[in-house]
């Protein structure tokens, strides 16, 4: 069984100086990782990340999965110094990794052996080992051909002090860099499709992420609020903990209906949550805010209203799904595992606010003069005064 | 604050009498009633109390009683777990039936079984018409629900049974399932009065614990057990007894059974006095299924469905929990999709009367001064909200 896994991490290689720092950071990430799987080691070993582990390889290799900064994850077998065992296990190797590979009907399997040996002593040289047990493969392994220089297979023999590594498969990490390597951010989590798969790719790019819910009881009730949560606990799968700051909005949303016109009621509201978050990640020490917002989705999406309501900040907003379509979206969202949750039919945000003729290009100066109406400064102390915080864990 | 609890048809809260029974039980009664000792014994008579107690609330026999882990368990039983004979291939069934019906036969469909869903009229009510003329020689289920549990409409049972019999008399085999969950403990029944050969009940809807449901099942009923293992319940439901949980049930059964006269006009006292006062309070509210009239045999006397056109179910739901008045309704509302309640929508009831329909249910626990809080509170959210809109 698979015991060892070799890590590589592309990316985080091309950061020179900071290399250690991100290093240490991908190990402290997979370390929390692979926390519930057991004992594992993780340690840097001849310039690469190696993971050892006694746990059931499904199970690592799924964990691992969920670790940004991975770029691809090869399951090695941990053999004693002798002939027969690593060639028994090249042969195991070769098969796992063929399991992989889908071929066009009438295409050979093609494949080449690498040895590597640091350990002078032992008694053949690499270009024998590779023909040993190129011999031994293509005699136990029906159907298959040599290609030294582009073969679909490239099954690795280490041969080190102790022990010899065999390995073959080259299974795709989750990409990006690791978690908390560039700073944090504040999300803006609704509860819907799309503001957890921004979150998610923020994460991917080494972002920490805290999440910011604005919840309007008695037109939301627990069971959404309940179902933030949820979101945040997958989030929290690829980081391992998500800090949720939910904030009572019915005040403010009252407010608004009450006092100003109705077509700029979704800007309006949408002013004063991102005046909400750029004070919570001032407080949190948080240098962006996140949010699910993807040009021309809705009314409150548009170019002049994503301007009239970024207006009233000064902290860089950024939109991962800006550049994605609405399927897109959707089967990320379905990757990362959030979409089930997300389609539960609880409202995310009244839409009993929505008017019926939102404003798709609103200006500035109609929202500044419609915010006369509102004690501004009053509602939004008041909405942090009621702001819980909740530590939510993988 | 006040807290109002007016969603019994959801579930209900524990007789204090249950309570007790249920941590005595735990205490006392922990052995298994398979067991050939004292302590299995003992267990083995706190089942057979309770299933007597149950059996006596329904009017028949301890023998003819099969606890489950539910009452959907007790409907599926009923359903899937029925022998359809050698001609058997088709069931009917109403399309105001629990989900667990529904699905169950949904199921019954998967196995190549016909299914024939008879209609409702605008309260929520079937024909016996429609059921003589469904009827075929192959079909052997009927499943037809005592009281719905979303508007509360009353079945017309008595005249369903006469259809059944007539059926019956022409010497063809047919059996008859009730859904009694709402009803159980609220109307009387006597199912072998009726020729009912299945109903199905369930604990937590009458102030006992919840995870424990019956079946009673005719003598002679071809049932085949849906779980298989040590061969409890007759072999109908395998698994060890849930001790606790039934003996809780007996002692709840043994209240309703005791309070049974009094409990309908009670709880048809307060339904009336919410109805009449809400109506009277909102403009515009309406009430969905049948009138709240002593004198109609369709209306239920726990069950109160009303429309506030113009508003949110979910959300009037939120106001008023925020108050402490907890309601339910049909079903959660979503702005993607809009499934509403199945059985609102049976009735053919308009967008604005599904989308803004409340659940009101009441129990012999609730009081006419809770009544009345309800209805103010009610009132006052709806007015307030109104306002918001505008």
């Amino acid at each position: 069984m698979y015991n060892t896994y070799l890590i590589r991490y592309g990316e985080i290689g091309l950061k020179g100086k900071n290399r250690p720092q991100f290093e240490r950071r991908l190990m402290e990430n997979m370390r929390r990782a692979l926390g519930k799987t057991g004992p594992a080691r993780v340690e840097r070993v001849y310039g690469r990340l190696v993971v050892e582990s006694e746990a059931e390889p499904a199970l690592v290799l799924d964990r691992l999965s969920k670790v940004f900064g991975i770029v691809g994850v090869s399951p090695a077998l941990r053999l004693p110094l002798d002939m027969q065992a690593v060639s028994g296990g090249a042969l195991q190797t070769l098969k796992d990794a063929a399991a992989l590979v889908q071929l066009p009907p009438g295409t050979p399997l093609t494949f080449k052996v690498e040895a590597r040996r640091s350990n002078k002593m032992f008694p053949l040289t690499s270009p024998e080992i590779n023909g040993q047990i190129g011999g031994y493969l293509l005699e136990n392994f029906p159907g298959l051909q040599v290609d030294v220089h582009k073969p679909i297979i490239k099954v690795n023999v280490e041969i080190r002090e102790k022990n010899a590594f065999v390995y073959a498969a080259d299974i795709p990490g989750a990409g990006g860099l690791p978690v908390g390597a560039s700073g944090k951010a504040l999300l803006l989590l609704s509860g819907g499709i799309d503001s957890p798969v921004a979150g998610w790719m923020a994460m991917k790019r080494g972002i920490e992420i805290e999440a910011v819910h604005f919840y309007s009881f008695p037109f939301t009730g627990e069971k959404s609020l309940e179902k933030v949560r949820d979101l945040c606990r997958i989030l929290a799968d690829y980081t391992s903990r998500v800090k949720l700051h939910v904030v009572h909005f019915t005040e403010i949303q009252k407010e608004i209906q009450k006092n100003c016109p109705e077509e700029l009621r979704v800007t309006l509201m949408r002013r004063m949550m991102f005046r909400l978050a750029e004070r919570i990640a001032g407080q949190q020490g948080a240098l962006a805010l996140v949010t699910g917002e993807s040009v021309g989705q809705v009314a409150s999406q548009t170019l002049e209203s994503m301007r009239v309501i970024n207006y009233v900040i000064n902290i860089p907003v950024l939109r991962p799904l800006v550049g994605m379509d609405k399927a897109e979206i959707i089967s990320r969202a379905q990757a990362i595992g959030t979409f089930a949750t997300s389609v539960l039919p609880y409202e995310d945000c009244c839409t009993l606010f929505l008017p019926k003729h939102p404003a798709t290009r609103p200006r500035p100066e109609q929202a500044r003069q419609a915010e006369e109406a509102l004690e501004v400064e009053e509602l939004l102390a008041g909405a942090l005064d009621r702001t819980a915080v909740e530590i939510i864990k993988s | 604050m006040r807290e109002v609890y007016l969603d019994n048809s959801a579930t209900t809260r524990p007789y204090p009498e249950v309570v007790k029974a249920v941590l005595a039980a735990m205490e006392d009664y922990y052995g298994n009633p398979s067991s050939l000792h004292r302590k299995g014994v003992e267990a083995g008579r706190a089942v057979a109390r309770a299933r007597e107690a149950v059996a006596d609330s329904l009017g028949v026999e301890a023998s003819n009683i099969i606890f489950t882990g539910a009452g959907s368990e007790a409907i599926n039983l009923a359903v899937k777990g029925l022998q359809p004979g050698r001609k058997g291939k088709h069931v009917i069934t109403t399309a105001v039936e629990h989900p667990a019906v529904l699905n169950a036969c949904g199921q019954l469909r998967e196995r190549g079984m016909e299914i024939t869903v008879l209609p409702v009229n605008n309260v929520g009510m079937v024909d016996p018409e429609d059921l003589t003329r469904a009827l075929r020689e192959d079909t052997y289920l009927v499943s037809i629900m005592h009281v719905n549990n979303e508007v509360g409409a009353v079945q017309p049972l008595a005249d369903i049974s006469a259809v059944i019999k007539e059926f019956r008399g022409a010497g063809r085999k047919l059996f008859w399932h009730v859904d009694a969950v709402q009803a159980y403990g609220k109307l009387p029944l006597r199912p072998p009065e009726l020729g009912i050969d299945l109903l199905s009940v369930s604990a937590h809807k009458v102030h006992g614990p919840k995870g424990v449901g019956a079946l009673y099942a005719a003598p002679g009923t071809p049932l085949k057990p849906l779980v298989a293992g040590g061969g409890q319940e007759w072999g109908l439901r395998s698994g060890t007894e849930n001790v606790p949980g039934i003996a809780g049930f007996g002692v709840a059964a043994g209240i309703i059974a005791r309070e049974a006269r009094e409990t309908a006009p009670k709880l048809f006292n307060l339904k009336k006095k919410l109805v009449d006062g809400i109506l009277a309070a909102v403009p515009g509210a309406v009430l969905n299924g049948p009138a709240c009239r002593e004198d109609e045999p369709g209306c239920a006397p726990q069950i109160a469905n009303i429309s506030f056109p113009g508003l949110r179910g979910e959300v009037l739901l939120h106001a008023l929990e925020g108050r402490g008045v907890y309601v339910s309704t049909g079903s959660a509302c979503s702005s993607r999709k809009k499934p509403g309640s199945h059985v609102l929508r049976a009735m053919g009831l308009a967008e604005q009367l599904v989308e803004g329909a409340v659940r009101f249910s009441i129990s012999t626990l609730n009081t006419a001064a809770e009544i009345d809080y309800a209805v103010e509170v009610t009132a006052g959210v709806v007015h307030e909200l109104r306002e918001l809109y505008g």
